[in-house]
């Protein structure tokens, strides 16, 4: 993954970068099966290798397939970039271990997620009644921001392709 | 694409697979991994492989523009629509127990709502957003010629 | 310090810098969204990671098995990234009708048409 996010910074033809953001999706989601994270694989392959990278293709057959060269390198930010790594290593170092049974998160509401479900919906997969039922409002509102995407983008890209006005000219 | 013999028949062969493999995962979400955003996902990259293949306008036709309008909103609209039933049944909003004789019975059906609502809507999206991403692509086309 | 440790935080932080360098860095608009999605998957790498139990196994309750992951950051980032690929979908459209409306998605070249637009005016 640490590869192919660096293939993406070092590549400056676009399409190459797409493809190669499909690749680092689909890395991530094998990452995420060795995780215990079946359901999230299964959306980051769906979604991040699948749709985005059609999505991305689609738009990029609008614009243009190369990226401007820069004559030098930015240095603003990867100083910027580099003292946030630093500085989110150092908050780590607090951090509990990967893999640890003690850990806050697993002493929270998990535990009696995990021991309820099954009795009280007679469904085996907590993923699911998580989303669906403990959390339904959170399901709810994330149903509504993809409503309202499916919306904007009809608004932005419907209608017919207008040549450049010198007046009202505000994008 | 649409001269390439093999590809269309391959596309044509595989609809039917992707689309039941979609509606298995939403069925099957509740028992493995799977649910009402993979499932919708899926179902769209059916009719994305459609209009790849076969170009935008056979596209339109399977699936038109209103039918994926009302996709879209319906989908949102069984979701609420389901809490809202839970509260005139007497319930919560959102809370599923009370939709059947016995709790259990009640969630189980709630959830199953719920995740059709969310395939809906997911699916309807995704198609709606490739479509027009695809579709200014053929009206810049025909501009040109 | 035992093996595994704290190197999952520092793969994601490690993904993370490299998204926020894309951020800021190019000046093409659709790479800036190529690198918005790649700081979106370092937090869903941190997020997983952090529910992961050792010896534990996916959550889907099967007899026999007493370890179980943490179901609920499964949750959050389930959603998370089909709102990711919404947003990036959106963005996506809004670079398109930059490009109809400007000619290019290289954002300085943007700024110096914007500017020489204003001293028209």
């Amino acid at each position: 993954m640490g590869m192919s996010a660096y293939l993406i910074v070092r590549l400056h033809n676009l399409f190459a970068v797409v493809m190669v953001s499909g690749v680092y999706s689909l890395l991530a989601a094998t990452f995420f099966v060795v995780v215990d994270a079946v359901d999230v694989a299964f959306t980051e392959a769906a979604v991040g290798a699948g749709i985005s990278t059609v999505l991305m293709l689609g738009a990029l057959s609008l614009t243009k397939g190369r990226e401007k060269v820069p004559s030098r390198p930015a240095i603003l930010p990867i100083i910027i970039a580099l003292a946030t790594g630093v500085a989110l290593i150092y908050g780590t170092l607090d951090m509990p271990n990967y893999g640890d049974p003690d850990a806050p998160i697993h002493q929270h509401v998990a535990p009696t997620y995990l021991a309820d479900s099954k009795p009280k919906t007679g469904i085996p997969n907590v993923v699911t009644v998580v989303l669906a039922s403990y959390r339904g409002y959170d399901t709810l509102g994330e149903v509504t921001v993809i409503f309202t995407a499916g919306i904007c983008v009809m608004v932005l890209l419907q209608g017919r392709r207008r040549r450049r006005k010198a007046k009202g000219d505000t994008a | 694409m649409s001269h390439h013999l093999v590809v269309r028949v391959v596309a044509k062969l595989l609809m039917p697979f992707i689309i039941l493999f979609a509606l298995y995962v939403q069925m099957h979400g509740d028992f493995g991994p799977g649910g009402g955003f993979q499932a919708g996902v899926i179902f769209a990259s059916a009719f994305v492989l459609y209009a790849l293949v076969y170009g935008m306008d056979a596209a339109r036709k399977v699936l038109p523009d209103g039918a994926l309008r009302i996709g879209l909103a319906l989908g949102v609209l069984i979701y609420g629509g389901t809490g809202v039933l839970g509260l005139l049944l007497g319930g919560n909003f959102l809370d599923y127990s009370v939709l059947a004789h016995d709790p259990v019975h009640g969630q189980h059906y709630g959830i199953f709502a719920i995740e059709f609502g969310v395939g809906l809507t997911v699916a309807s999206a995704m198609a709606t957003i490739f479509f027009h991403f695809a579709g200014r692509g053929a009206n810049l086309d025909e501009m040109e010629e | 310090m035992e093996w595994p440790g704290l190197y999952n935080y520092w793969i994601a932080i490690f993904l993370m810098v490299t998204g926020l360098y894309l951020v800021m860095a190019p000046q093409n608009l659709v790479k800036k969204i190529v690198g918005l999605n790649v700081f979106q998957a370092s937090v869903f790498v941190l997020y997983i990671t952090m529910g992961k139990v050792t010896g534990g196994t996916a959550p889907i309750i099967a007899e026999g098995i007493e370890v179980y992951s943490n179901p609920l950051p499964h949750v959050l980032i389930l959603t998370a990234i089909v709102v990711g690929v919404a947003t990036t979908a959106v963005g996506l459209a809004l670079v398109v009708r930059i490009n109809e409306s400007f000619g290019t998605i290289e954002e300085d070249e943007i700024r110096e048409l914007e500017e020489a637009q204003e001293d028209a005016s």
